[in-house]
């Protein structure tokens, strides 16, 4: 049985792209064909369950389920009631499959039996939309389109995080001609730069030379050079191959006539923390800005939990970040990383604050300008080399 | 006072600079406002004006301008 893992190999964009034909010339005339989409979609997501991964597909079905139950039991309390408990009772049995595969590892050596490729990303999605339904920006809902939003199949595995509502505005209806010529013409570009990032870069830094620098670092132990080069390249490999898988998960959406949203805008060129995360794996960090940060700053100052504005800030961060390191998984490594991003944004908003209040006597020319560039990438390569996990191979194993 | 004038007021509060004649600024690009101001503006209209916005209905998108959001404050009125 043949097994398909998205944007894999070269065959599987051949296998994709031929499927997607018939819908393509639909959309050129203006009709999105729904039914062969469904079949199209439906298809390749059971290729990517096939074989010996037949029981995350079960895991899969059995997490959809437990989802829409959760999701509609919600969405029927809250026609006529709106107590805080219940919704948080919600949110907290949306995300506890999540929990559970994630928890797994820390006590067994088997991975957990409700795990599947892509539950991180379709949790984003139902809490998201439990957390509308909470503030009423969503009220209607229907099954059919809550699962085909969780399963759209370009971005079922890994991403981009698309918003219900901006999904929904899309997937019904179609797009003008010149408008998806437009998209297809952006689609053609994303394949290309993602097959450069993914397959030549990516396979540069990730496969050729940082076993190579792994291996040197291991060698010699403690803190080296090659420990220092693993880092840059590992930084690079983590950007490109991500950035790459992105590119393609949005041009195969585009030629669906969907604009999912782009997952990093040239992160290595922000100026700051802060900028930074505007511009790196931006649909998760913007999920975790509207649905983690602001939510907390806004529970805080509303109950008034903390006085002082900036002590919010600063505590919305350490939670923000510290959330974001436990659902990379429960290992000190990305717990650490989660607290480094913290304390590196909190710090960030110090000095933003200090230039903003002696903006007469700032310097800002173009070596500031690099110097901020320079010093912001050194702390994300830094912080990716806390990601890695390759210091807990090198201190700890 | 109308909803523009407090609406400007708040904004002059969290940026420390008079946007009545730049209401097409871009606050969000030209950094003059992050999510925690902007959790600040909502709060602001909630208690100033009795508007109540949802965080998840803040589309930066859509509350990027002085004039968006006044269009936005005025609508909710």
């Amino acid at each position: 049985m043949i097994n398909l893992q998205p944007y894999a190999d070269p065959q599987y964009f051949i296998y994709l792209l031929v499927a997607l034909i018939p819908l393509m010339v639909g959309l050129w005339h203006g009709h999105r064909l729904k039914v062969y989409e469904v079949l199209v979609s439906l298809s390749f997501i059971v290729l990517m369950f096939t074989g010996e991964k037949w029981h995350q597909g079960v895991a899969l079905i059995g997490y959809l389920i437990w989802q829409v139950v959760v999701i509609f039991a919600y969405a029927h309390y809250r026609k006529a009631h709106n107590q805080t408990s219940w919704f948080v009772i919600a949110v907290l049995a949306s995300i506890f499959p999540l929990v559970i595969v994630k928890l797994t590892p820390v006590f067994s050596v088997t991975p957990s039996l409700l795990g599947f490729l892509g539950i991180s990303y379709l949790t984003f999605k139902a809490v998201q939309i439990i957390m509308e339904l909470r503030d009423g920006t969503i009220k209607a809902l229907r099954v059919w389109p809550v699962i085909r939003f969780m399963c759209f199949m370009p971005t079922i595995s890994s991403g981009p995080i698309d918003r219900f509502r901006r999904f929904e505005q899309d997937v019904e209806g179609a797009p003008e001609r010149d408008q998806y010529l437009d998209m297809l013409n952006r689609a053609v570009k994303y394949l290309f730069l993602g097959f450069l990032y993914k397959y030549v870069l990516g396979y540069l830094f990730g496969t050729v030379w940082l076993p190579q620098l792994a291996h040197f670092a291991l060698r010699i132990g403690g803190f080296s050079w090659s420990l220092v080069g693993y880092m840059y390249d590992y930084s690079m490999y983590l950007f490109f191959d991500f950035a790459g898988y992105s590119l393609f998960a949005v041009a195969i959406s585009l030629i669906m006539g969907i604009d999912t949203p782009m997952n990093f805008n040239k992160p290595f060129a922000a100026p700051n923390i802060k900028e930074f995360w505007n511009r790196w794996h931006m649909s998760l960090s913007f999920w975790f800005r509207d649905f983690v940060f602001m939510r907390t700053t806004f529970f805080i100052m509303k109950h008034k939990l903390i006085k002082n504005r900036i002590r919010v800030s600063q505590v919305a961060y350490l939670i923000n970040f510290l959330v974001m390191g436990f659902w990379h998984g429960v290992t000190w490594y990305y717990i650490v990383y989660g607290l480094f991003h913290a304390a590196a944004i909190i710090i960030n908003d110090i000095w933003l604050r200090f230039k903003k209040k002696h903006r007469q006597s700032m310097p800002h020319n173009r070596f500031t300008q690099a110097l901020a560039i320079f010093i912001t990438f050194n702390v994300v390569c830094f912080s990716f080399l806390i990601f890695s996990g390759f210091l807990d191979t090198l201190f700890f194993k | 006072m109308d909803t523009k004038t407090t609406v400007l007021n708040i904004l002059q509060d969290l940026t420390g600079e008079d946007l009545s004649s730049a209401l097409d600024t871009d606050l969000f690009a030209t950094a003059l406002l992050d999510s925690m101001d902007t959790v600040q503006l909502l709060l602001e209209l909630q208690d100033q004006l009795g508007i109540s916005v949802p965080v998840s209905e803040f589309d930066r998108n859509e509350w990027n301008t002085p004039n968006k959001i006044i269009a936005k404050a005025s609508a909710a009125q």
